[in-house]
């Protein structure tokens, strides 16, 4: 058996976790003080996933990045293959929150959504 | 550009508006929707930038909202909700305007390109301004003066806002949490973030951010640890670094040299204070925002302060639920529902450990049924207990596994535990070890 030491990253309290393994089993969590936690180390310990945020190109715009994020959480070992799309990523204003700008992206299944408002250039 | 000026009719001479918000950040916003929500309205909300959302519109990493919105959200996502429900309720905002001055008797000095110099009187007057970080300059950090020395915020805005890259090979002073949200933004646009030095035996920033931004990409966080010399002429080009003892001071023979472009400076944050300083609102020195009473109302009646003018907070979720307050006394003062305390006025002492409180005094008239006071500690403190004393008799004693200066505390009075003891003058919070 092996306990895995974690800080929670899911709030900003930053509990100290203790994740007891038995090989890929996790036998159970202890220091959350949330549903949360439970659920974040859980996943760390076997497939840890990050959100990305970042910011693409506008054409067009009142200005020329607009920010972005990935709806949900993509695995971690993938996130520079996200930012190499977000990098060649560009898109036309007007962009609003929530506007998905990349469906599925690399194939993670989370899409790339705008997190900010870009108005047209007037 | 243009100037949104929205309903506020604009007549000759001086404009008079109930409350005017001197800044249209997340407390100026907060404060601008719950001043209407308590019937103010007339509102005008002044912003120098040229959209609403002050800082958070560059703080595009997620992890904003989860005690106000119960989900993650990013700063412009968290921004454009506030933004949105002060457009709804139709409450007018004048960008690219600058406040140049506000009198004691709260008449209001501002300029823009539009409208040049002009000057609103204000029934209450909401300082929202937030803060600005420490400079180079404020540092003593010894070396030459070559380009490529930024604060973090400033790489912040180039990077996310302007869409420049500061450098390529980077080193990091000072654990902050924009430092550490940089290093990982950095990181993620290709450059290589060599080192992060934190001058104090604990990092400034949020734990979670010291796991996702440094150790998620193998970046260094070297505790105890300043820079002593700064290389290059025209650029930098090499930043070097020591351990210090417990007096702080550089220790001999542990220098390292890391050759570099950049050095991004996130040393601490300080409320920006100029106009309220100039306008004769007591400022504290240890927070370096105004002194403030129960109502968030400043040494001069009717000027109120909220949010990282006030003191710097650690989560934007408590700058709204803080410029609620503000704005909703405001409304009140303008409105003649803010008593003018008659009862006395009891001091709130911070001591043992604990730096400071907000607000500084408590009138009971004026609390209403709970308050909520916010502090920071002085030093890293395991399983130590934050108390409250109403004069001698300790009321709360809550354990704690952890308090650190990097985050921000806060315990609740409750206004009929202090009428119980009849008389009080002071109220103590205090640090204990047992």
């Amino acid at each position: 058996m092996e306990t895995r030491h974690l800080t929670c990253i899911q709030c900003p309290r930053g509990c100290a976790l203790a994740v007891r393994l038995e090989g890929a089993d996790v036998l159970d969590v202890s220091g959350n003080t949330c549903k949360r936690g439970e659920v974040y180390a859980r996943k760390e310990v076997v497939h840890p996933t990050r959100t990305v945020t970042s910011t693409v190109s506008v054409s067009g715009g009142a200005r020329d990045r607009v920010s972005v994020k990935t709806l949900q959480d993509v695995p971690k070992e993938r996130i520079l293959d996200v930012m190499e799309v977000v990098n060649h990523t560009l898109v036309r204003a007007p962009v609003h929150v929530g506007d998905v700008l990349v469906a599925d992206v690399c194939g993670t299944g989370s899409s790339l959504v705008a997190t900010a408002n870009v108005e047209a250039a007037s | 550009m243009m100037t949104e000026t929205g309903g506020t009719g604009q007549t000759a001479g001086v404009e008079q508006v109930d409350v005017v918000i001197v800044g249209g950040g997340p407390a100026g916003l907060a404060a601008a929707a719950s001043a209407r929500e308590a019937g103010c309205e007339s509102i005008l909300i002044l912003e120098r930038d040229a959209e609403l959302g002050g800082i958070l519109n560059q703080c595009i990493h997620n992890g904003f909202g989860l005690h106000r919105f119960k989900e993650e959200l990013t700063g412009p996502e968290y921004a454009d909700r506030f933004a949105r429900k002060v457009r709804e309720l139709g409450i007018p905002y004048r960008l690219n305007t600058m406040v140049m001055d506000i009198s004691r008797d709260r008449i209001v000095t501002a300029m823009n390109r539009e409208d040049g110099m002009f000057q609103v009187k204000a029934g209450a007057v909401v300082l929202a301004m937030g803060c600005r970080e420490r400079p180079r300059g404020a540092l003593n950090i010894p070396g030459y003066r070559p380009a490529g020395i930024f604060t973090a915020g400033t790489a912040q805005r180039l990077v996310n806002i302007e869409g420049y890259m500061p450098g390529r090979e980077v080193v990091i002073l000072g654990s902050g949490d924009i430092g550490l949200i940089m290093a990982r933004r950095m990181t993620l646009e290709g450059a290589k973030v060599k080192v992060v030095a934190e001058l104090m035996p604990y990092s400034g920033g949020l734990k979670r951010n010291i796991v996702q931004c440094l150790d998620d990409y193998g970046i260094p966080l070297k505790l105890s640890h300043t820079v002593v010399d700064v290389e290059g002429k025209e650029r930098v080009s090499a930043v070097t670094i020591a351990e210090v003892g417990p007096d702080r001071r550089p220790v001999p023979g542990t220098e390292e040299r890391y050759t570099c472009d950049t050095l991004l400076l996130s040393c601490g944050l300080i409320p920006e204070n100029e106009l309220s300083r100039a306008c004769g609102v007591e400022i504290s020195p240890i927070t370096n925002g105004p002194v403030v009473n129960e109502s968030l109302e400043t040494s001069i009646p009717g000027v109120f302060a909220c949010g990282n003018v006030l003191h710097v907070h650690d989560l934007v979720d408590f700058v709204s639920e803080e410029a609620e307050g503000a704005g909703r006394r405001a409304a009140d003062f303008v409105q003649g529902r803010l008593a003018t305390g008659g009862g006395a006025r009891i001091a709130l002492r911070a001591t043992n450990g604990v730096r400071y409180t907000v607000p500084s005094s408590v009138d009971p008239e004026r609390m209403g049924d709970a308050l909520t006071v916010r502090f920071r500690v002085g030093a890293v403190y395991e399983n130590a207990y934050v108390s409250v004393y109403l004069g001698k008799d300790r009321v709360q004693h809550r354990k704690r596994p952890m308090l650190a200066p990097g985050e921000m505390e806060q315990v609740v009075l409750r206004r009929k535990d202090i009428e119980a003891c009849g008389g009080l003058d002071v109220i103590t919070l205090a640090i204990e070890r047992d």
